[in-house]
């Protein structure tokens, strides 16, 4: 056969302007959902890089952590796996959520500072170049796959962990609230973008308006002139990770609530790589280009999966990543966290 | 310092407080909507099962039902003398990324020997795990050291179709008979091997039927294939598409990944389409989250799927969203107890292939208490197995695919 | 990449252009400093010493002996050595293409400094350029009976061609993403890695997706009646010489060949360049080294010998698919490079062997030197393991096992024969005063730092001319790899 024969036959990469058009709010909304929760992780690995210039490779386990933390707080709560828990009442509904919610921000906030202190700190002791940094942090990535796909298991009995995603709890069932141009909005999207949203201003507030948030700047800016200013530099850093981790801990809980069958020791990968691509979207180190580019990304993903098909969809992430960094180096909004208040 | 610290902990908790007021207008909402949230949480899926309906034939017509024996029990009568030493062996990705059929398989194939070690004093059987990580080439340095033990008198696998067709020359020259239970590339049995039997069905004959039972008897006119990109995904999607004509939409056909957890655009083709069904061909661990999915956009046509997903796990997971499922499968209905036996032994719930992994382990360990003893026995009593499985009827053909041809329709109901 | 820290460079100061052929007085003795700054004289680089002072053909004479035993090795069938759950051979085959995978994947993280997260991308695209043109399921089938290659040579004919392919990609992947820089590149490549394992997975209509393209070909060699397709097929098994003996000692000669060819880059104006970018970029593109030009070059040569590996990986299995070009792989190969020693070519291939041989050494393994273990649960672990490791070396000793030292690229031998000669004269002085009081100084000479060569240079490990060179080179190593 020719080539030619072959692409006749069937073209490779499908091209369908028309399913765009004909879905373009449904997969806007929808992809708004994904894109809030990649630009929550997007906000942890864009403040570790920028007040320490350390992609922080081992991010998406603290995400997956905590997609297990909160699980594990609501089989603590005495829900059981495979249980559609949709009549507990609003009031107690949303307890129970707030509660895994903080459930999924302990875990990872935990994690992601006992990550800091295990990896990084000896490194940082010793002024070790960055690529030692990202070769310790894959290391640590698959130390804490691998823990929750064998430790964890035989630690708790079988009730987490192992090879099998776990099995969902749902506590808020999906229903139809109001159209946007034809595109169905459910209460679990209103819950994610409007749940991100506040995070995100909070997280923004926190850095650009307290204390704490001003040493983050500065030693971003300049770590040496900080620590002379009497700045902290390992509580910042400190501080720095555990917002990353608390943030991850969050968009766990909308994650799954999207996603209730996402829960598996494997599950955080893919989406840290998106979540660091939404990240150089926006220009990595600036807080604000994480959250712009994690919900362009979620749009764009959606977009080009029904352009080219719905196998194309990581492809479709990936050649953005690498368009947007050839074109613009820095990403949309430009490098920097020290200057993002602009 | 002190202060600041109090107020961000006031900002923080201000914020999870908006959240959660949120949350609750989500809910509410929710609540005034249906009305039936209640109600609509007392249909758990407690009492939703994968129920069987008809049993049809290759062109997709309704078979009367014949009444097929109990699956096979693993512990035999108890009486079974062999051996000491004697054993199987498991070859398949047992770590790696790959790492979860594998495992599932043995820990199947686990449950059986278990079974079977309890029931019968005289005869104590090993089961050596051989670790491919799911990677043919590790597979070839594996294969030699399976051939060369010669207490291993069976081998369960090896588990992917690659690493079969790089080692099956090595099986067959040693006579070693390999029962895979996932390895689904069609091509594998045509390659003159007298020890290979493939454990699952073959595509040719379930996806045609399938095809023509959906047009013919169900009246679909518009069907949406949605596959996987494991090769018993792609193989199936290809019958059934070919089987369905003009009724598969390609407008609305999608690709997934194997390890894919949402499908928001498949999700949107398929919501804005007018199709009567959606196809699902691949394995129950995308099949529920899809099925969920599908159900929570609100898209509520007939959701069919074959043998990888007919498993309990699919209704455990997909919860109500399973409920009106039609599934295909070569065999019998499975029992609940394979499931709890599996988990008291294993730590966790089974999954995809682990009841093929039972089920192969189970006609080896028939096989040893008929007084099989070495690879030229297991080889000849396997050729003319005919038998009743968890997952299936066993019989194979002389190039080693199962022959029954008749399907189970099932509804999860 | 260099280890030299501010910390370190903070205790021992720099030192300016000392006088040459005076000694120093003031040079710790070996054994107190702290291991960052100690002075390079324990055995392995007294063996160093002597391997760079030799002659030519004397390294040949010795290397050959050792060469080949590393290639009797499957056969011999030594004790403990020898793997019990796996077959020694075909894991042999396997390190094999793991080391051809390591020479390249060094030549682009360790020589040229650029963290490449994506290298399986190559190694597929070898594979799979092999699969394509060779396997029956593919439409682009050269082979008989629909093509016009006979079977016999299909391997070893298309093998260029793969090669070409992959150094093509190269070229295309370095183009426009190698002017990035560290971070960024890595996560470029990662990506570029992905999309070729998914470009495999989703163009099945060439690919066949994820069904795989099987019956590749592969060389015919000794046929006889056992063995009716030759040595290399999945049917040679049993005997000692069995097939993955072969793939071994066929990739062996690639290494071999990759080795020289590699060797002579590295002494040459293109290794010298290399080193200048992973040093210090900018540094290097003002003095007027064509970084661009070079980086590409590295990575093009990276590229084509991952190839290779990918060529000589689809011949022994005869089948590929896209699940074994995962993301993990990439990580292995990685650490693969990584423990054994960036920049250092046996260095990476002794990490290699230890990526490849360790699991395998305990799968199947019920006791160990008399100690009963469960080799199959170690085995299970060993990701953990692998991320340990990983961790643990980064902390203690991030220049991996053999890290590789300051040596001299130009006119070398001349240098060290004369550092030896010293050494001999002056017993009791050791290595440093040998040092300090013999070489001459030679403006010829280039000395650069190293990735992970441990330490500034004050402590005076090399000829006093060249140490000049060095300390400067070191003064630069701060800036490199950011």
């Amino acid at each position: 056969m020719l080539v030619h024969d072959v692409l006749a036959a069937d073209p490779l990469i499908g091209f369908d302007l028309a399913a765009l058009g004909r879905n373009f709010w449904a997969l806007t909304v929808d992809g708004l959902t994904y894109g809030a929760v990649y630009a929550l992780v997007a906000v942890g690995y864009t403040l570790v890089y920028g007040v320490l210039r350390l992609i922080n490779f081992a991010h998406s386990e603290i995400f997956m952590l905590g997609m297990f933390g909160q699980y594990a707080t609501l089989l603590a709560l005495g829900f059981y796996p495979s249980g559609d828990a949709f009549d507990k009442g609003i009031l107690l509904t949303v307890l129970y959520l707030g509660i895994a919610m903080i459930g999924g921000m302990v875990v990872a906030g935990g994690a992601a500072v006992g990550l800091e202190r295990v990896a990084y700190r000896p490194l940082r002791k010793r002024g070790a170049p960055s690529l030692v940094f990202l070769i310790t942090a894959i290391g640590a990535s698959f130390v804490i796959q691998e823990f929750v796909h064998f430790v964890l298991p035989a630690l708790t009995g079988g009730e987490l962990g192992g090879v099998n995603a776990e099995q969902p709890i749902r506590l808020v069932e999906p229903e139809v609230q109001f159209q946007i141009f034809g595109a169905n909005v459910t209460n679990v999207t209103l819950i994610i973008i409007f749940s991100a949203l506040i995070l995100a201003l909070a997280t923004d507030m926190f850095i650009n308006r307290t204390k704490f948030g001003r040493g983050i700047r500065a030693v971003a800016q300049d770590p040496v002139t900080a620590t002379l200013m009497g700045v902290s530099r390992e509580r910042i850093i400190m501080l720095t990770f555990l917002i990353g981790g608390i943030l991850a801990g969050a968009a766990a809980l909308l994650y799954t609530l999207r996603v209730p069958n996402g829960i598996i020791y494997s599950g955080g990968f893919i989406l840290g790589i998106k979540a660091f691509s939404a990240a150089v979207l926006g220009g990595i180190g600036n807080l604000r280009g994480a959250l712009l580019g994690g919900l362009l990304l979620g749009v764009m993903e959606n977009y080009g999966q029904v352009v080219f098909g719905t196998e194309w969809r990581d492809v479709v992430a990936f050649v953005l990543l690498i368009v947007v960094l050839m074109f613009r180096p820095t990403g949309i909004l430009g490098e920097s966290l020290g200057r993002a208040r602009a | 310092m002190q202060r600041t610290a109090r107020r961000t902990t006031g900002g923080l908790a201000l914020a999870l407080a908006a959240t959660l007021a949120i949350t609750a207008c989500g809910t509410q909402s929710q609540g005034d909507n249906t009305g039936s949230t209640e109600s609509s949480s007392e249909t758990g899926t407690a009492d939703l099962a994968i129920v069987p309906s008809v049993q049809i034939d290759i062109d997709g017509q309704e078979v009367p039902v014949e009444t097929s024996g109990d699956p096979v029990d693993p512990a035999g009568d108890g009486t079974a003398e062999c051996a000491e030493g004697t054993s199987i062996a498991m070859a398949g990705a047992l770590t790696g990324p790959n790492a979860a059929l594998g495992q599932n398989i043995l820990y199947g194939a686990k449950v059986a020997v278990d079974a079977f070690n309890a029931a019968n004093a005289g005869c104590q059987i090993t089961i050596k795990e051989f670790d491919t990580e799911g990677d043919p080439q590790k597979a070839t340095q594996v294969a030699p050291q399976i051939v060369g033990d010669a207490s291993v008198i069976a081998l369960l696998g090896p588990a992917f179709s690659g690493e079969t067709s790089a080692t099956g020359d090595v099986f067959s020259q040693a006579g070693l008979p390999s029962l895979s239970a996932s390895a689904t590339n069609p091509d594998i049995t045509k390659n003159g091997w007298k020890t290979f039997f493939r454990g699952l069905a073959n595509d040719a004959v379930q996806g045609p039927a399938v095809a023509k039972y959906m047009v013919d008897t169900l009246g679909y006119e518009k069907v949406c294939v949605v596959q996987d990109n494991s090769d018993y995904g792609v193989g199936l999607a290809k019958e059934i598409t070919a089987g369905l004509g003009d009724a598969a939409d390609d407008s609305c056909s999608a690709e997934v990944k194997v390890g894919d957890k949402d499908f928001a655009a498949a999700t949107q083709l398929i919501s804005s389409s007018d199709a009567d069904a959606v196809f699902y061909a691949g394995y129950y661990a995308e099949a529920a989250p899809f099925a969920q999915q599908l159900r929570d956009a609100g898209v509520d046509i007939p959701f069919v799927s074959a043998d990888g997903t007919n498993d309990p796990q699919f209704v455990t997971q997909a919860g109500a969203a399973s409920k009106g499922a039609i599934l295909s499968c070569p065999c019998g209905p499975a029992p609940d107890e394979f499931a709890s036996a599996y988990e008291a032994l294993n730590g966790q719930a089974p999954g995809v292939y682990s009841v093929e992994g039972y089920d192969l382990a189970t006609i080896m360990l028939t096989g040893i208490a008929s007084g099989v003893t070495d690879r030229a026995g297991m080889l000849d009593f396997v050729t003319n197995y005919d038998g009743e499985g968890l997952a299936r009827t066993y019989k194979w053909d002389d190039t080693g695919e199962l022959s029954s041809a008749l399907i189970w329709i099932y509804e999860v109901k | 990449m260099s280890t030299s820290t501010p910390a370190e460079n903070d205790g021992a100061p720099v030192p300016g252009p000392a006088a040459p052929a005076r000694p120093r007085p003031e040079l710790p003795p070996a054994g107190q400093t702290p291991v960052g700054q100690r002075p390079h004289g324990g055995a392995g680089d007294r063996l160093r010493l002597w391997w760079d002072a030799l002659a030519r053909p004397a390294q040949w004479a010795f290397g050959a002996p050792f060469v080949l035993f590393i290639a009797l090795l499957p056969i011999l069938n030594i004790p403990v050595l020898t793997t019990v759950g796996t077959n020694f051979g075909a894991v042999m085959a396997q390190f094999g293409m793991y080391a051809l995978i390591a020479i390249g994947l060094n030549v682009v993280v360790g020589q040229a400094g650029l963290l490449d997260l994506g290298y399986v991308g190559f190694y597929a695209i070898g594979a799979y350029t092999l699969a394509i043109l060779t396997s029956p399921d593919s439409p682009w089938n050269v082979t008989q009976p629909e093509g016009w290659l006979s079977d016999d040579w299909a391997w070893l004919a298309v093998l260029p061609v793969a090669v070409a392919i992959t150094a093509m990609s190269g070229l295309v992947l370095g183009s426009p993403t190698l002017r990035l820089r560290g971070d960024y590149l890595a996560i470029v490549t990662l990506g570029f890695g992905e999309i070729v394992r998914l470009l495999a997975d989703n163009l099945d209509e060439i690919t066949g997706g994820g069904q795989g393209l099987k019956s590749v070909a592969y060389p015919r060699l000794g046929v006889t009646e056992e063995l009716p397709n030759g040595v290399f097929s999945a049917g040679n098994v049993g005997s000692t010489l069995n097939s993955g003996v072969w793939w071994f000692w066929l990739s062996l000669v690639f290494i071999i060949i990759s080795l020289l060819l590699v060797g002579n880059l590295e002494r040459s104006r293109v290794g010298r360049a290399w080193v200048a970018i992973r040093e210090d970029e900018d540094a290097a593109e003002i003095m007027g080294v064509p970084t661009f030009k070079f980086k590409l070059w590295a990575f093009v040569i990276g590229a084509s010998i991952g190839g290779v590996s990918g060529a000589i990986y689809a011949g022994q299995v005869q089948f590929v698919i896209p699940t074994n070009f995962n993301i993990i792989n990439s990580v292995l190969f990685l650490c693969a490079v990584v423990l054994g020693g960036q920049g250092n070519k046996l260095g990476v291939i002794l990490g290699a062997f230890i990526i490849v041989y360790l699991p395998n050494f305990f799968l199947g393994r019920t006791s160990l030197f008399g100690i009963p273990i469960d080799g199959n649960a170690i085995a299970n672990y060993k990701y953990l393991f692998f991320g340990v490791a990983l961790m643990v070396l980064m902390i203690f000793r991030p220049q991996g096992l053999i890290p590789v030292r300051q040596k001299l690229l130009t006119y070398g031998r001349e240098l060290y024969v004369a550092a030896r000669r010293t050494l001999a004269k002056m017993p009791d002085g050791g290595p440093q005063a040998a040092y300090a009081t013999s070489a001459p100084a030679s403006g010829t000479v280039g000395t650069v730092g190293t990735p992970g060569s441990s330490g500034p240079a004050p402590t005076g490990h090399g000829p006093d001319g060249p140490d000049e060179n060095g300390a400067t080179g070191n003064d630069t190593t701060d800036g490199g790899n950011r």
